[in-house]
């Protein structure tokens, strides 16, 4: 069953191999697979520019993502929490989350960069406005569904408000909250490398890795790099899953 | 016996919707239940007798008239009284175990200590071996003991319980009713028990208050004088069951 679950890839890989082979397309617009492997393999030795390796490229793209998340995580969460639970709270922030969310954190990119200038302050910054909004609005929509006679199951039993908050509204909405972590990372992720592009880097990270491989012409490493962001993406989201696996058995 | 609780006046009425006019639910309801005393209710669906068992239990107000317990006003969350609800109302994310200790748990009990009595519990209500089964797959039976242990075992000197047994099957409705006795006739807590079978109101029951249509007024109260064990098919019970039959019939 897994297994077969491969072929269909490997049928695309084949024939993207076989049109950039014999079918003619040529390499400087697409690569072959076993290019792309090279490109792979010439970022992570030789590195792009020489010296700068894939993975120092990444791990400047995580501690720039890792900052900005874990504020929005810790942020995000608590005033969720707060804006499901009270109805004052939900009367003063409502309106500024509908005023700041349609904005998009790219378009923050020229007044972080007047606040923070330019480096992994601005970068945290944006991608905290990528992931804060969904963490913050999948939280308190998970507290508001939390069946309200479980808060009064709670109540029956002599629950004060602090047993409702942490015995009920929390352990209630946690399937909420880690969907807004999950939504959240992936749009950090993605802000990331578009912050990248435009400025808010330090010589390192996967977007501007991309960045300079395009200025000198080189699609294979251009590929390769987007496909390293696709499977780092992949493995963040992958560990939220099991974090999500570990923490809800319940249902 | 000494008078445990003491409903003056009970009346209470709800918003109509979308209107300003206020639906009568209860009405003017009177009634004295003695300490250790099984107290049944009947009446038909929707006649009021869970918001008559909420009100009791502090969830609700009335709209006028006051409840004394042992002489003093319910206060919101009152300890003294516990509810077991319609709908069980378990905490999906707790195991039966950790349901079961909820209450001590809230209230400061160290770990070891309430596992220690909560696995009592699983003994008596004969949940061994689904002390770690989370609440999605215990059979309906289980959820309704996992439910009465949880309201149980802060020793709560009033149970309220709003048709405990209505979802089960008629062979584990009698056993359960048996049960219930046992767990009663050990603690002799005060029980106030809400059911639309007026069989089971009077097998169970100390004394029977019958409900009219709503807006319920008390039609009466019957004293079911027969010594326990009671036979289900004792002439007394049998005529007194004809008796609210004919009273319902009436209404
Ligand atoms: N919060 C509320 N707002 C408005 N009306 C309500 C509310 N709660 C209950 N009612 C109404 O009060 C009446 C009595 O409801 P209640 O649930 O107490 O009846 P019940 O006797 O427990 O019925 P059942 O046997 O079906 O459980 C119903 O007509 C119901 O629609
Ligand atoms: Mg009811």
């Amino acid at each position: 069953m897994r297994g077969k679950r491969l072929i269909p890839p490997l049928v695309a890989i084949a024939v993207w191999q076989i049109i950039t082979t014999v079918g003619g397309v040529p390499s400087y617009k697409l690569p072959s697979p076993l290019q792309v492997l090279g490109g792979l393999k010439d970022l992570a030795v030789v590195g792009l520019p020489p010296g700068h390796l894939l993975h120092t490229h990444a791990l400047y793209s995580l501690k720039r993502v890792f900052l900005g998340y874990s504020l929005a995580v810790s942020v995000g969460i608590p005033l969720g929490i707060a804006v499901g639970w009270s109805r004052r709270v939900r009367f003063v922030v409502e309106p500024f989350i509908e005023l700041l969310r349609p904005i998009p954190p790219l378009a923050w990119i020229p007044i972080a960069i007047l606040w923070f200038g330019i480096g992994i302050k601005s970068a945290a910054f944006i991608i905290f406005l990528g992931a804060f909004f969904p963490i913050l609005l999948n939280t308190s929509a998970g507290v508001l569904a939390v069946d309200p006679l479980l808060i009064e199951a709670m109540r029956t039993l002599n629950g004060k408000p602090r047993d409702i908050i942490f015995k009920v509204l929390i352990p209630g909405s946690i399937p909420s909250i880690i969907t807004g972590m999950r939504i959240g990372v992936g749009l950090g992720w993605m802000t990331l490398v578009a912050a990248e592009f435009s400025g808010v880097k330090q010589g390192y990270g996967l977007g501007y890795m991309i960045m300079t491989a395009r200025d000198i012409q080189r699609p294979d490493e251009i590929l390769a790099g987007m496909f390293f962001i696709g499977v780092a993406g992949f493995v963040i989201d992958g560990s939220l899953r099991l974090l999500e696996k570990s923490l809800i058995k319940w249902r | 016996m000494a008078v445990n609780l003491k409903l003056s006046r009970i009346t209470k009425t709800f918003p109509e919707n979308g209107s300003l006019s206020q639906v009568p639910v209860l009405d003017n309801l009177d009634c004295i239940i003695e300490s250790g005393q099984f107290f049944s209710i009947v009446g038909p669906s929707g006649c009021g007798k869970t918001t008559l068992l909420r009100i009791i239990a502090g969830l609700e107000k009335a709209s006028e008239g006051q409840i004394l317990l042992n002489g003093d006003a319910i206060t919101d969350n009152d300890r003294r009284v516990g509810l077991v609800f319609q709908e069980f109302a378990l905490f999906p994310w707790r195991t039966a175990l950790q349901n079961i200790e909820i209450g001590l748990e809230i209230n400061g009990v160290p770990k070891a200590e309430r596992r220690e009595e909560a696995l009592k519990y699983v003994r008596e209500f004969g949940l061994e071996g689904f002390e770690n089964t989370f609440p999605k797959m215990l059979s309906g039976g289980m959820k309704q003991r996992v439910a009465i242990a949880r309201t149980l075992i802060s020793n709560p000197e009033v149970v309220l319980m709003d048709e405990p047994f209505g979802s089960l099957d008629s062979k584990s409705r009698i056993d359960m009713q048996n049960f219930l006795l046992d767990v009663w006739e050990q603690r002799k807590m005060t029980v106030v028990f809400v059911t639309h079978s007026v069989d089971e109101a009077v097998y169970l029951g100390d004394r029977v208050l019958v409900l009219g249509k709503r807006p319920s007024r008390i039609m009466e109260t019957f004293d079911v004088e027969i010594s326990r064990p009671r036979d289900r098919a004792n002439p007394a019970l049998l005529e007194m069951r004809e008796r609210i039959f004919g009273l319902c019939a009436r209404a």
